[in-house]
């Protein structure tokens, strides 16, 4: 395969992911924010978002006041802004336009209705009807192009470069939604409120892991074992463990003759998740586990980029 | 005013034509409100598959994605056998002679020794490319690819309108109105016997691998695109696809030791036959335009080794210019020994005094071009031109005959075409693509564009053209 078709096999997927793991951080964000609390904890935790994704100076151009509409504006429908919502689709939607041709009619077709219906919506009107249905929207759409995507594609390369597009970046966001939450939520929260009940439900809603942890536990919901669903399950489809395993099993089905050392990176990460402890994880602390996590993630990208997207001649 | 045109489905008299009686009596018998569904249908599922092409220079286009549906029409062209066959003999002829001339032209020049066309109407020509003299290309074929416009006028003939030789692009349109017709309607189809179209690509491909230089067993074929942004990159990505090659840009592609390799997640691969859709200017900036992005450093060195084709040809576009057209006739009395089947349309060349001077005192009556436009892009259509428009173009000419011809303008033939008023007669003409390798060879029928504008001429999607589903009946 091309390389350059890899490449935007891979930043499609990417995209998608980020356009849905996005939704679900400001899905949770909003929820959280429903629940009676201060103001100024309120636009804590909106700003909390833009720290998580570095673009406080890049908000700053455009608004005055760090707040949840301004925020929610700046994420959603904001296309000045390379990382909202409007730019991922859009960005999606464009790399899958360039290899249009790798793509079976229903994945393309699908993508680009995404960006076809995105576009016609206002943010006004995404506002007044309710932006929790609008998260709801996105998701779906990326379920609906995932599932086209693995029930019409060939199980070739062409697959394999979408499945690890969306597993790096699912990895990384993974870990930045728990990072910002945990956070928040264990400084502020009293330990055994209902309040925390509610937003640590909230977490796991957005993850779609409230159910899983019912059936996985059988028993309150605590701050550690959140963690430990969200980071060490095998069986837990958004876990750092599942996507970093997925990793390593697609790094082994394109390897070429210049990719050992990222294969080996990427098992060497795969092996730290799965014989990590949840007890020595937050005895090390959470914040600078997930920190080192996330930079491992950027640096296999990196590799990834330079073993197979865009090689030297 | 449409009494005055040949009027495919209906006669002088308003009489139907036998071989649209079929479909007249369907469309009379179908409701207009499943019409109406069905053509409401077709627009989403064009805009949904992304049949769309870009428009350049259109400023006023809000939308920076700069794409538009081309329109499509759904009462189709229809052609009868008989008009087929005597259309697929010209067309093999002319191919057949335009490709004699360019390797003539790059060669022995015999044809400029004789005298039949002027020598330096080819050699300044600023499509003739000397790099080209002496190079022997895979059978002797420049133009594998060939679309040529026909419009039929008068009461009905046929005529040659340009010779299309470097990269013509719509046939995905062709194959996608079928389909669409097909799909919409498919009770149609079996009511009629219509020649099929939609093998066209595995054609292509045949034809590109019967090109690859000799000893090659199994040639690696490409389509070369400029990118996302071309106007034709839907056609790109359908041809690729279909054909099951790779479609790759100028960037996918590098040149070591005169032989060209793609770049690819498992290292270089060689490449063997490249179509390209991507003009020679822009081919190689170490040979032609050097800010080009789009080409391949060192692909006209391989290529003079022998080491890849391209189809089509470097440097073809001489033999399809305009000031070259009005010769095509005497090609083929040249290489072939036979008189041209295919009309020319009489054309004034402006360099000559004498058809300069007639056709400033005409120019309401005539259409004017620029030798190297194309796309229908700066032209003139006398009879539909305001006085301004009129005298804004001669000024052009007086400053520089050179760069234009005139033609009369030719009564195209209408067909009933929707529009917002309902069903009109609208004026069109027909693409057939001729493809040369070791046989010449095309799908029946081609492309028909229609001018949806009441009146226009101008058929180009980019000048708000629309197209049909083009039928030839089987017998």
């Amino acid at each position: 395969m091309l390389s350059r078709t890899a490449d935007h096999l891979y930043w499609m997927a990417r995209c998608t992911e980020r356009a849905e793991n996005l939704a679900r951080l400001l899905d949770i964000t909003h929820q959280m924010s429903l629940v009676p609390q201060s103001l100024t904890a309120d636009n804590q935790n909106w700003g909390a978002i833009l720290a998580l994704n570095s673009l406080e100076s890049a908000f700053a151009e455009s608004y005055d006041e760090v707040n949840a509409e301004n925020v929610l504006h700046f994420m959603v429908s904001d296309a000045s802004n390379p990382s909202s919502i409007y730019s991922c689709l859009r960005s999606a939607r464009e790399n899958a336009h360039a290899v249009r041709g790798t793509l079976t009619a229903e994945t393309w077709e699908s993508t680009n209705a995404t960006w076809i219906e995105l576009r016609a919506q206002k943010f006004d009107h995404i506002l007044s009807a309710g932006i929790g249905e609008f998260f709801e929207w996105v998701k779906l759409r990326s379920a609906v192009t995932r599932g086209v995507t693995f029930g019409t594609m060939l199980q070739d390369e062409a697959l394999h470069f979408i499945r690890l597009g969306g597993l790096i970046e699912r990895s990384d966001n993974t870990a930045r939604i728990l990072d910002v939450k945990y956070h928040v939520l264990h400084t502020n929260g009293d330990e055994e409120g209902t309040t925390d009940f509610y937003q640590w439900g909230a977490l796991l809603r957005s993850l779609s892991a409230f159910e899983v942890y019912r059936k996985v536990y059988r028993d309150a919901i605590t701050p550690a074992r959140v963690a430990e669903l969200l980071m060490l399950r095998s069986d837990m489809p958004r876990s750092l463990h599942a996507c970093t395993g997925g990793i390593v099993r697609v790094m082994e089905a394109i390897t070429n003759n210049q990719s050992a050392e990222t294969e080996r990176r990427a098992g060497v990460l795969y092996s730290h998740i799965h014989y990590a402890r949840i007890d020595d994880i937050l005895a090390q602390g959470l914040h600078e586990y997930l920190t080192d996590f996330m930079d491992r993630i950027y640096d296999l990208g990196e590799c990834i980029g330079r073993d197979f997207l865009v090689p030297a001649a | 005013m449409s009494t005055n045109f040949f009027n495919e489905m209906y006669d002088a008299a308003g009489a139907l034509r036998p071989h649209y009686r079929a479909y007249a009596d369907w469309l009379a018998a179908t409701p207009p409100e499943r019409i109406a569904r069905k053509r409401a249908e077709a627009d989403i599922a064009f805009h949904r598959v992304g049949i769309t092409f870009a428009v350049y220079g259109d400023e006023s286009a809000k939308d920076q994605g700069k794409e538009r549906l081309i329109p499509f029409d759904i009462i189709p062209r229809i052609i009868t056998s008989e008009d087929w066959q005597a259309l697929q003999a010209g067309l093999r002829q002319r191919v057949k002679a335009l490709n004699a001339f360019l390797h003539d032209i790059y060669h022995g020049q015999e044809i400029l020794r004789a005298g039949c066309i002027p020598r330096e109407q080819v050699l300044n020509n600023a499509q003739f490319r000397p790099e080209m003299m002496g190079v022997d290309v895979p059978a002797g074929i420049y133009a594998h690819i060939a679309g040529v416009d026909l419009v039929r006028a008068g009461a009905g003939e046929f005529y040659v309108l340009e010779d299309n030789l470097r990269v013509p692009s719509g046939v995905s349109y062709m194959i996608e109105d079928r389909r669409m017709m097909m799909r919409l309607f498919p009770e149609l189809f079996s009511r009629h016997k219509v020649a099929p179209v939609q093998h066209y690509p595995d054609m292509l491909l045949e034809n590109l691998r019967t090109v690859a230089q000799p000893g090659i067993d199994n040639p690696t074929v490409v389509l070369l695109t400029p990118g996302a942004y071309n106007s034709a990159y839907f056609e790109h990505t359908f041809l690729a696809q279909q054909m099951g090659v790779e479609l790759v840009e100028g960037r996918d592609l590098f040149v070591r030791d005169e032989t060209v390799y793609m770049r690819t997640t498992q290292g270089p691969q060689r490449v063997d036959v490249i179509y390209r859709r991507l003009d020679d200017d822009f081919l190689d900036p170490l040979a032609f335009r050097k800010d080009s992005m789009l080409g391949v450093p060192g692909l006209l060195a391989a290529y003079r080794a022998g080491r890849v084709t391209l189809a089509n040809a470097i440097g073809t576009g001489v033999a399809d210019d305009k000031s070259i057209y009005p010769y095509v006739p005497d090609m083929v009395r040249f290489y072939l020994g036979e008189e041209s089947l295919l009309n020319n349309v009489p054309t004034y060349m402006l360099r000559k005094p004498d058809d300069l001077k007639y056709v400033l005192e005409h120019l309401p009556e005539l259409v004017l071009k620029e030798v190297h436009g194309a796309g229908g892009y700066g032209m003139l259509v006398g009879p539909a031109a305001t006085k301004k428009e009129i005298e804004d173009f001669r000024a052009r000419i007086v400053a520089e005959p050179e760069k234009y011809i005139a033609q009369p303008t030719l009564a195209l033939s209408t067909c009933p075409t929707f529009v917002e008023s309902g069903v009109a007669p609208r004026h069109l003409d027909l693409r057939p693509f001729v493809l040369s390798g070791k046989n010449i060879d095309m799908v029946p029928g081609g492309l028909t564009r229609v001018a949806l504008r009441e009146g226009s001429l101008v058929v180009n999607s980019s000048q708000g053209g629309g197209t049909k589903d083009t039928w030839v009946l089987e017998n």
